[in-house]
């Protein structure tokens, strides 16, 4: 498998990165050296492996139905780039 | 224009909201309509470094309603994160449930003129809701309300047993009425705690494979579910009869118009990168718990109406009604403890009590009237303590006031007059006054005697007994 | 003398006695970091005010004399992806260059719990992507030994800090071999504790199913006691460990009689500078001398772990930084045309070349038809190579070997070439990928510069870990070589 500079472009896109010419072209150099060198891995056969999600196998971790203090307004706001009527102003999806 | 050419082909998914205490991964609220942002914290804002906590009563909601759809309950589930950039979503991942869900493999039967048929669920499978956009600024902006991130969701999918918009109305009446019997939500279409996405293709009768379907969004409510399904069928056909195809594609219902349209441009494909999410470990659901959860879950309108059509011989079409809300049947049984007669308790149900919830616009949970009040009015009507225009008077009192009827009875004087003096002096009266319809009767105008027993009701105001009442007064009029 | 150089036990007896005070503490390290920093660049933000005045409040509750914890009072950095509530938590990121936290991380709270002062927060790698600290988007931590070289990374701050004598002790997160390379490169002690030990509630996450937070700190002791204050339990962590959690300091028996250690043929092989592997035998000498026994063995799927770590830990990562959004925080792009365009400029803007590159790689991997070949493939790598831990662990209590191939390299050496850069990981990414613990601990110099030596553990074993560490400390010198600055 190699990866294409269209590749490339359609991950940055899926990522939401722009990225300029020169970063498109050396992205496709350096990831297909990468993934080239982790084609290492299908010197193994991994058919009977159980994948390895967690290292220590915990399961059934959940908390009680409990309701806890949520954050006051200005706190909620305190980073917020753009803000208006204690709400998150972003601008409109692509018309 | 003509669609009976083809056969539609719907599969819906609908969207439930828990009503949980906490939201599914934070301790925040879920209460619906508070102030903007006031039930948000760093974890369902989505901050740096903040972790999930899975809320037990969530995975226990979503098996109960996974049981209640006859559904196999997972023996392992696990949480998948699903990537995408959107305003609404904190994370820019939604937590939710890719190949391992809650719930797979179930049905639910369906009642649409007069037949059962099963419709098959592919899956329930637990997630998270998304917040609120408002768009403002004339469509230049939105802003974003988080409130109801994190509230946890079922997404039930039906596989495409559906065909007709009535069925799918059918389909969502009854997903409606088991998620209210199992109380796991409220599933209120207009304020968003059930909400409907439908995939809708034609094909010409006798093909076996799928049209192309388009899936339709934003239909928020049962009748514009029944409305956007009716204007895709036209249009589908419009297309498919002028030798064009359908575009796979999602389409917005616009209430509005009552028309759908394209959304095209606003989605792009996508590639949701589904992985387990690392910060949350796997559910193992044990034997021992899937027994009490199904220990928790009521006798489903299914199996009550069965018992009701052999046990109380009511009609199949009166045990559905009362079945499909939990609230009305358990009124319904509340009666029979009281009274034996369950047509008519039934009768009461569907004729005056629905009519003037009806006709009022209220829920049942805004009547004040009991299954006690219901089946003890039954056994005076039997004893012949009141007569049934007053018991149109004594129901009515109860669904405002809750009131006993022996109380409304004796408050308001409404024993009915079975003494045989005091009626026949009544008769004599009534007899005396109305010398015309006494000789039309004689002459043989048997009719006559309607009006005189109306009479003699309204002397009465309606309390006189009126099997008695006939017979006295035709005794009198052929004696004298 | 810098109060810095006393042990835990003698700042203990000298803030009881009054001849020290915690503002005195604080002032040492503010002092010393303005005579310093200007040079080794390990603070991204000063938390001075804030410090000071904590220091007052520190000093009255001295005076009311309640009995203290052993961190009681000590000036610690913490990583600049440990969130602090009201103090900027960057992750060396432009992104988030702004960021104020509106909660505490648990660690933070355990820490102002046990009376310790957050002096400030240190460089790293961008959002803990690197190993050299030169990934920072604000400037590169320098090497206190030289200059000229690198701190390692990414918790390179952390551990210049430390060695710079800044601070008593720091906090890192280690997520392929961020605390301990570091530790050995600026030749102090650098413990990443197995994974699920310490809570990671408030840790900005890389990898989330790899990180794991740790103290550095000048000797093994100070670790131990670190580590007391920062594990255990802790319900918002879906993934931490219930656990009974021993005291650490008391396991410093230093009795390592009849321990068995292995040594990985793998982590001695090719591409290891022979000074390193040498320092590293004579280590093991010194463990025979103590009674423990060594052999070599093999741990057969180290070669894949590199390629099984970045294939995961970019996926994870990829999925972990979409939050940076511009949405809710951190910097936003100026006038976006739309909102995708708001994502697109914002993210390009605020993320470096090698955060664009891990989330690239990871978002091909997760992409729609490469699941299978790369993710799961990997995770299923995982599990043989923790398989490979497993079956060592059931004839030996520990693993020893380097804690890098060689010593730390220059500023701008490896810059440009990621993949060479990736391979000096190859001693502490299969110790990350199977979740046990490790230390890594001074063990010998060359050109001036420290070596480390990694010791790994069982899960949920640091006891034994810190007890061999302890004792070779306590039968060796190099721990306490200092670089002159």
């Amino acid at each position: 498998m190699s990866i294409t500079l269209k590749d490339v472009e359609h991950v940055a896109n899926l990522a939401r990165l722009e990225l300029s010419d020169a970063e498109k072209s050396q992205f496709t150099d350096q990831l297909n050296a990468i993934l080239k060198y982790a084609e290492k891995l299908n010197e193994l056969n991994t058919d009977e492996v159980e994948p390895t999600s967690h290292v220590f196998q915990l399961v059934n971790v959940m908390r009680d139905d409990v309701q806890k203090e949520s954050l006051p307004i200005d706190k909620v706001l305190l980073n917020a780039p753009d803000e208006e009527d204690d709400q998150i102003k972003v601008p409109a999806v692509i018309e | 224009m003509t669609t009976n050419k083809y056969e539609t082909v719907v599969g819906l998914e609908v969207h439930v909201e828990l009503h949980t205490n906490s939201k599914i991964f934070c301790g925040c609220s879920t209460e619906f309509g508070a102030p903007p942002n006031s039930h948000t914290c760093p974890v369902c804002l989505g901050h740096p470094g903040v972790l999930p906590v899975l809320n037990r009563q969530a995975v226990e909601y979503a098996m109960k309603a996974s049981m209640a759809l006859n559904c196999q309950v997972a023996d392992i589930s696990k949480f998948d994160r699903k990537n995408y950039f959107y305003p609404d979503s904190p994370k820019a991942y939604q937590i939710s449930q890719y190949d391992q869900p809650i719930g797979e493999h179930g049905y639910i039967d369906i009642e649409v003129n007069g037949e059962t048929k099963r419709i098959g669920i592919t899956r329930v499978h637990l997630e998270e809701d998304a917040g609120k956009l408002t768009h403002i600024d004339g469509g230049y902006a939105s802003l974003v309300d988080f409130n109801r991130v994190g509230t946890p969701l079922i997404e039930i999918v039906s596989e495409p047993d559906i065909r007709t918009p009535e069925e799918a109305k059918a389909y969502l009446e009854k997903l409606r009425s088991i998620m209210l019997y199992c109380d796991v939500s409220d599933v209120k279409m207009e304020e968003g705690s059930m909400r409907c996405d439908a995939n809708i293709s034609l094909r010409p009768y006798g093909q076996k494979e799928f049209g192309i379907r388009a899936e339709l969004k934003n239909m928020n409510s049962m009748r514009n579910v029944v409305r956007g399904l009716e204007y895709e069928q036209i249009r589908q056909a419009e297309i498919l009869n002028a030798g064009g195809e359908v575009v796979q594609e999602t389409r917005r219902y616009d209430d509005a118009s009552g028309k759908t349209f394209s959304m095209r441009g606003k989605e792009e494909a996508h590639d949701y990168r589904y992985f387990p999410d690392p910060d949350l470990v796997k559910i193992h659901i044990s034997q021992e718990w899937k027994d009490a959860i199904r220990a928790s879950i009521p006798e489903l309108p299914d199996s009550r109406k069965a018992r009701y059509t052999s046990e109380y011989e009511l009609s199949s079409y009166d045990a559905e009604v009362i079945t499909s809300s939990k609230q009305l049947a358990d009124l319904f049984e509340e009666s029979l403890q009281y009274t034996k007669d369950a047509k008519g308790a039934a009768n009461w149900i569907m004729g005056d009590l629905l009519g003037y919830m009806n006709q009022n616009n209220k829920e049942l949970s805004d009547v004040a009237l009991t299954g006690q009040g219901l089946g003890e009015m039954l056994e005076l009507l039997a004893k012949g303590t009141i007569n049934g225009k007053i018991a149109k008077t004594v129901f009515k009192t109860m669904l405002e006031t809750g009131k006993l009827p022996q109380q409304i009875v004796e408050e308001q004087g409404l024993v009915q007059i079975s003494d045989e003096g005091a009626l026949l002096a009544i008769v004599d009266a009534v007899i005396e006054r109305n010398p015309q319809s006494v000789e039309d009767y004689r002459a043989g105008k048997e009719k006559a005697i309607g009006f005189l027993v109306g009479q003699l009701m309204k002397e009465t105001k309606g309390k006189a007994n009126p099997a008695m009442v006939n017979k006295l007064l035709v005794d009198r009029l052929k004696s004298q | 003398m810098s109060p810095f150089e006393l042990s835990l036990q003698e700042v203990g007896a000298k803030l009881r006695s009054k001849e020290l005070s915690v503002t005195e503490l604080v002032d040492a390290s503010y002092k010393r970091i303005a005579q310093t920093d200007d040079t080794i660049k390990a603070f991204i933000t000063l938390n001075e005010q804030e410090a000071r005045k904590q220091a007052g409040e520190l000093d009255q509750k001295l005076a009311s004399s309640e009995a203290q914890g052993a961190l009681f009072g000590l000036p610690a950095g913490i990583k600049d992806n440990i969130v602090t509530e009201g103090l900027l938590t960057t992750c060396a990121s432009q992104f988030l260059s702004n960021y104020n936290p509106i909660y505490d991380a648990t660690v933070t709270r355990k820490l102002r719990d046990a009376g310790t002062v957050t002096i400030g927060k240190l460089n790293m790698d961008e959002f803990a992507m690197g190993g050299s600290n030169e990934n920072s988007s604000y400037f590169a931590t320098r090497n206190p030994w030289n200059t000229e070289h690198v701190p390692g990374g990414s918790s390179g701050g952390s551990a210049a800090a430390v060695a710079a004598g800044q601070v008593y002790f720091s906090l890192g997160s280690d997520t392929g071999g961020s605390i301990r390379q570091p530790a050995a490169y600026c030749g102090i002690v650098g413990l990443k504790p197995t994974y699920g030990l310490v809570s990671r509630f408030g840790l900005v996450a890389f990898a989330s199913s790899l990180d794991q937070i740790g103290p550095l700190t000048k000797n093994v002791e100070d670790a131990a006691h670190v580590l007391q204050a920062i594990a255990g339990y802790d319900a918002s962590d879906s993934t931490s460990a219930n656990v009974a959690i021993p005291n650490y300091s008391e396991a410093l028996t230093g009795d390592v009689k009849g321990l068995r250690i292995a040594v990985p043929k793998e982590y001695l092989g090719e591409g290891i500078d022979p000074r390193v592997k040498e320092a590293v035998m004579n280590a093991l000498k010194t463990y025979e001398s103590l009674g423990a026994t060594w052999e070599e063995v093999s741990l057969p799927h180290t070669e894949y772990a590199i390629a099984t770590y970045y294939l995961l830990a970019s996926s994870e990562a990829s999925s972990n930084l979409a939050r940076f959004d511009g949405v809710r925080y951190g910097v936003r792009a100026e006038n976006p045309d739309n909102l995708i365009d708001l994502y697109r400029k914002s993210r390009s803007q605020g993320f470096g070349p090698e955060v664009k590159r891990r989330i690239m790689l990871g978002t091909y991997a997760l992409s729609s038809g490469y699941y299978d070949a790369y993710y799961l493939k990997a995770q299923k790598v995982r599990t043989l190579i923790k398989q490979d831990f497993d079956q060592v662990f059931e004839k030996y209590d520990l693993v020893i070997g380097p804690t890098a191939p060689t010593t730390a390299f220059r500023i701008g050496e490896q810059v440009g070439d990621p993949l060479t850069m990736y391979l000096n990981d190859i001693c502490t990414i299969p110790v990350s990928l199977a979740g046990v613990p490790a230390i890594s601990i001074p063990c010998g110099q060359a050109d001036g510069l420290p070596i480390g030596m990694q010791i790994i553990g069982k899960a949920f074993d640091e006891s034994t870990v810190l007890r061999a560490a302890h004792a070779f400390e306590a039968n060796t010198e190099f721990h306490k070589q200092r670089p002159t600055l």
